[in-house]
């Protein structure tokens, strides 16, 4: 009984051990804010990395993909049964991005992804994070009128008529050739060869149905090579391309591709929806090297807020897009995709069905992946930051402990003639030894104990931290360009609560152990003697 | 040894683990008139039931009954750096029940090791001490823990209460360390309420409260006596009571202590340097280089 109340008034009067406790609470409070958001982190990248991928994936080793997705796909379905709930093709390629701001284009290196729009929302959430609303509800390629929200007031069809008128009427000003369907400045974009020029050494030009060119030189006769692009080509476009009332093949591309920040913090955009795009890709089924730049109209942005994604992404058409690559049999009209996207079934495990994937189509041709070996890297690069963040904290807690190692034997130190009178009084060895132990698990238990609370408050209100942080240092301390998402996402596991605190308190107890040993020792005779 | 059932000397059940005194070479000694103590301490009138003993009585006090206490050929030394200094040198002394015994000396005679070694606080590097029968100075440390929460009382010169307590659970420290948590617990209001009176016995009622800091030296040392106390010990183990006081306030101390001893005939036994306090008590021992010089009566 002695040792629970001495250790409680050894509590509320010993100050110095309120250090103690101070170092464990900021310890415990560091590890829990610390774990929350990097699980929170790490669970809203998964989470955005499998919205926009697929759980699993049966894709070509070769750049000219697989014919007959359907087949493949009959084949996905007899391989996995009702383990697969949905499926899509898609066709990637790697391209290259020419936007025409003002004066300049803008290169970006990009993924031009093929997607099918009927078939893709069985499989991703893709749709989801496009910024119109009917496109959210159902993904279209063609142009609305408007309505992209308050961000992106003036977008779609109001904008692209507006935008044609204007260049009509500078062009009719300046006696130039009519720049057609450019954005502004086109006129002397026409003159700098497209980025994509470096590349091509056929321009698809005359295929890309010629009012596409008004904006540009016209390029020499296309290699017959090209040929499924006469398909297209040879469409009849009799009248002259007219952007007020015609667009291009749609496109949607990731936000950030042509978004920026001012420091401000206001979002700018160097293109919205309505504007044309140049898109330089290569052609398959060629001996050579081939690209082709081909104009789009940039219908919707996707906003996935996976920076990765949003600055690489572009999506198009799949039809489209096998079109202009070539990737449709003349003879037999089969077209090629490069992978096909499956959703499985909830609770199956992703790496078994790829085994069985694996299995069944021949791996020199095919590489089945789950979303998880996609992000591999990113993924246990974020676990190894974990788990290295969490040995340095609990170092601080470590260290918090010799505190109490310290300040525990200056009490002893200073308690050595208290304990000689209990020790005069009758109480054992261990009843003094199991005061001091109680008395640093009851440290302990304050100090993760006010820790936790602490912690919890900080990562239910970080935002309000940040904003606090900011205001008085100034500086953005959550940049929403740089790291993945617009807010600092926090997740609390219990669990990892537990252990952190439970962690804690061992620390104090272990702390304790040799100031309490000594303690027991001490003789009550020498504890008495000097006075 | 028909002796050793006739007396156990004691009533203390957990002598029953003590090891017994070596029974040769004791000659049997009646003391059949030996007084029994008027006290509401029982175990104390027990021990002091006439009987036959084991122990041959000092000369020196003949007339008493059997030692309840008492020490043969304590040598105790303490090392001061290179230096062994020896403190006790072959001290005997016995201590009957009901008496008031002060032994005296000079600072550094070793009057508080003696004590020290009386109430088991210590181990006497040669020598040894009885309780009643039973050798006390070589048993486990777990018996000498209860023997001094049961057996033994003690105050100091600087009253040593523990300073994160009250008076009250000054007091009531010895029976916290006696009964476990949930004895304790549920004894808490009558052991309370002993404490309390036990306060007021020693004139602290209205000070129960307080903290240590609070108290006067002397109203610390009463709260320190109010504490031997509780665990209704056989002997007290005084150790300068009064040496930090002023007259007045000792000459109170010395009251509660001599009123203790001829009222409820508890066994005192204290250590004094001062010859005007020390002539209170029954019997005056004094301690000169070592050895039990002088033995006078108060």
């Amino acid at each position: 009984m002695y040792k629970f109340l001495l250790c409680l008034r050894y509590l509320r009067t010993r100050y110095i051990a309120l250090a103690c406790i101070i170092s464990v609470t900021l310890g415990v409070a560091t590890m829990i804010v610390v774990n929350s958001v990097m699980s929170g982190f790490g669970h809203e990248m998964e989470e955005r990395m499998q919205s926009m991928i697929s759980d699993l994936v049966l894709e070509s080793r070769g750049h000219a993909g697989f014919p007959g997705a359907e087949w493949h796909m009959d084949a996905i379905r007899e391989v996995l049964g009702d383990d697969v709930v949905g499926m899509t093709p898609t066709v990637h390629v790697p391209a290259l991005l020419d936007m025409q701001v003002g004066e300049q284009t803008i290169t970006r290196e990009i993924v031009l992804i093929g997607i099918d729009p009927k078939t893709s929302p069985s499989v991703s959430k893709l749709s989801e994070y496009m910024i119109h609303p009917e496109n959210r509800d159902r993904l279209s390629f063609e142009l609305r009128e408007d309505g992209f929200g308050d961000r992106l007031p003036r977008s779609g069809w109001s904008h692209r008529r507006q935008r044609a008128r204007r260049n009509k009427e500078l062009a009719a000003i300046y006696g130039q050739q009519p720049a057609a369907d450019a954005p502004e400045g086109a006129a002397a974009a026409d003159e700098a060869a497209p980025a994509a020029a470096e590349v091509a050494d056929v321009e698809a030009g005359p295929v890309d149905a010629g009012p596409v060119d008004a904006g540009w030189d016209a390029p020499p006769p296309a290699d017959v090579a090209a040929g499924p692009l006469d398909d297209w080509g040879q469409e009849p476009q009799p009248e002259v391309f007219d952007p007020e009332r015609q667009q291009n093949p749609g496109v949607v591309l990731g936000i950030a591709l042509s978004s920026f920040r001012t420091p401000d913090g206001d979002e700018r955009f160097l293109n919205v929806p309505g504007d044309d795009v140049k898109i330089a890709f290569w052609l398959t089924g060629m001996s050579q090297r081939t690209a082709v730049s081909s104009d789009f109209t940039i219908v919707d942005f996707s906003e996935s807020k996976m920076s990765e994604y949003d600055a690489r992404f572009v999506f198009v058409d799949i039809h489209e897009l096998q079109r202009m690559r070539g990737m449709i049999d003349p003879t037999t009209g089969v077209a090629n995709v490069s992978a096909i996207q499956m959703k499985l079934r909830e609770g199956v495990d992703p790496n078994e069905a790829r085994q069985k994937l694996q299995a069944y189509f021949p791996p020199q041709r095919y590489a089945a992946s789950t979303w998880r070996d996609k992000q591999l890297p990113l993924l246990e690069a974020i676990n190894m930051e974990m788990i290295i963040l969490n040995i340095l904290l609990f170092m601080i807690i470590a260290v918090a402990g010799f505190g109490i190692l310290a300040i525990f034997s200056m009490i002893v130190v200073e308690k050595t003639k208290d304990i000689g009178v209990l020790k005069s009084l009758g109480a054992s060895s261990g009843g003094v030894m199991s005061i001091f132990l109680g008395y640093g698990l009851s440290l302990g238990l304050v100090g993760s104990g006010g820790g936790m609370i602490l912690g919890l408050l900080f990562v239910d209100n970080i935002d309000l931290v940040r904003r606090a942080v900011e205001y008085i240092s100034g500086r953005e301390v959550f940049d929403p360009t740089i790291y993945y998402f617009q807010e600092i996402p926090t997740l609390v596991e219990p669990l990892t609560v537990t252990w952190i605190v439970c962690g804690a308190m061992s620390i104090a107890v272990i702390a304790s152990i040799l100031p309490a040993m000594r303690a027991a020792r001490l003789q009550p005779v020498e504890a008495l003697r000097y006075e | 040894m028909n002796d050793k059932n006739s007396t156990a000397t004691t009533s203390l059940d957990w002598t029953g683990s003590l090891p017994s005194r070596p029974a040769g070479g004791a000659s049997p000694a009646a003391h059949p008139t030996m007084p029994a103590p008027h006290v509401h301490f029982p175990s104390a009138a027990s021990s002091a039931a006439p009987s036959a003993t084991t122990r041959a009585t000092s000369e020196a006090d003949t007339s008493a009954g059997q030692a309840q206490l008492s020490v043969t050929g304590i040598k105790k030394s303490y090392r001061k750096g290179p230096h062994e200094v020896r403190v006790l040198d072959g001290v005997d002394l016995e201590v009957y029940p009901g008496e008031f015994l002060a032994i005296v000396g000079q600072s550094g005679s070793g009057k508080s090791t003696l004590l020290h070694l009386l109430g088991t606080l210590d181990r006497p590097d040669a020598g040894e001490v009885y309780l009643g029968d039973e050798r006390i100075d070589n048993i486990s440390a777990r018996q000498r823990d209860r023997l001094r929460n049961d057996y033994f009382g003690m105050i100091f010169q600087f009253y040593h209460l523990l300073p994160e307590l009250t008076a009250l659970e000054n007091v009531l420290a010895p029976m916290m360390i006696r009964l476990s948590t949930l004895g304790y617990w549920t004894n808490a209001r009558r052991l309370k309420r002993k404490a309390r009176a036990l306060l007021e016995s020693v004139g602290l009622g209205h000070r129960i409260k307080h903290k240590p800091r609070e108290l006067s030296g002397g109203e610390m040392q009463r709260a320190a006596i109010a504490r031997a106390l509780i665990a209704k010990p056989q002997v007290l183990l005084a150790d300068e009571p009064t040496g930090n006081l002023d007259q007045e306030t000792g000459a109170e101390i010395m009251h509660i202590l001599r009123t203790l001893n001829r009222e409820q005939g508890l066994t005192i036994i204290m250590v004094t340097h001062d010859a005007k306090i020390a002539c209170q008590a029954d019997r005056v021992v004094q301690l000169v280089s070592g050895r039990v010089e002088q033995v006078g009566s108060g």
